[in-house]
């Protein structure tokens, strides 16, 4: 499957990168991993494409990543439609002191106008 | 996030729990903090595990028993604020604040039995008493904007919307003033 995984450094974002790093070692998917802007990372983009490369090479897998600028969400849903993602995969949410999770507007905007399916990674 | 918003003003004093009340089902109900013994502990786990999924809120509470545990254990530390609500040796309902930085997360749930029956107004306001009363400055909640009964439960307490731009509503109550304004009027 062509998988497309959006992340900007949020601890929920690497959960996210390592399953869909994991999953596509087991089923073969054609994998590009997205990294978006997020001003609330305290890992710069650079560190963000790191650890990327870092997981692609660890799970022994071929698979593209890529920097993104601009708006996460819609950036991240142009890609897909323009170059015929089958999926998009993000993280799960952010979890307050409480327990409960809040979905990140980059997750909100991408379930709401992909037009491909999402994966949220808990 | 610290970039969260607060109404100007201090919130009206709130009832100090334990206080009692008869609900609108006529049973008598108890207002008290969470005194940490096995009992009280027990007793709010089986409310939890006897909880409808369809009021989880937000991924909470969790489902089955340990995750339960789990989750009550973390939110019930000491430096929590928890009340209970009491009808005889059942817990009907079950408010907490959960420190977050400078602020708290509240977070307020009745068992099914006991809904509708005026049981979390006098839970929450027990619950913003206690808080108050150990000295809890700001308190802040999030609540799904479909949740109509417990949007305007909230605001009629005093909680102002603070941010409206994400699939739950961010809303805001302050407690108590900030350190140094109360002792700033004092010396003049």
């Amino acid at each position: 499957m062509k998988v497309l995984c959006g992340i900007g450094g949020s601890d929920d974002s690497f959960r996210a990168l390592d399953r869909t790093v994991e999953r596509a070692a087991v089923a073969n998917d054609d994998l590009t991993v997205a990294v978006v802007d997020n001003d609330d990372s305290a890992v710069t983009p650079a560190g963000v494409m790191e650890r990327a490369r870092e997981a692609i090479d660890d799970a022994g897998i071929d698979a593209d990543v890529r920097r993104v600028e601009g708006d996460p969400g819609s950036r991240l849903v142009e890609i897909a439609e323009r170059e015929e993602f089958e999926k998009i995969v993000l993280g799960g949410g952010h979890t307050s002191p409480m327990g409960k999770i809040t979905l990140g507007p980059i997750a909100e905007f991408v379930l709401l106008n992909a037009k491909t399916s999402v994966t949220l990674v808990r | 996030m610290s970039d969260r918003r607060y109404p100007e003003t201090v919130a009206d004093g709130f009832p100090v729990p334990p206080t009692e009340f008869t609900d609108r089902e006529d049973r008598t109900v108890e207002i008290r903090p969470y005194e940490g013994t096995e009992g009280a502990y027990e007793s709010l786990v089986a409310m939890y595990d006897a909880f409808d999924p369809a009021d989880r809120a937000q991924g909470i509470p969790p489902g089955g028993e340990k995750r339960i545990r789990e989750w009550l254990d973390a939110i019930l530390e000491d430096d929590c604020y928890n009340v209970i609500a009491w009808c005889g040796d059942e817990v009907a309902g079950h408010a907490t604040l959960v420190p977050d930085g400078d602020a708290y997360e509240l977070a307020i749930f009745v068992h099914q039995e006991y809904q509708r029956a005026g049981i979390g107004t006098h839970l929450i306001r027990g619950l913003l008493g206690y808080g108050q009363a150990e000295g809890a400055r700001k308190v802040w909640l999030t609540v799904e904007r479909w949740n109509r009964a417990a949007v305007s439960l909230y605001k009629k307490i005093g909680f102002e919307t603070s941010n409206a731009e994400s699939f739950e509503l961010e809303m805001g109550l302050r407690l108590n003033e900030e350190e140094g304004e109360e002792g700033e009027e004092d010396a003049t």
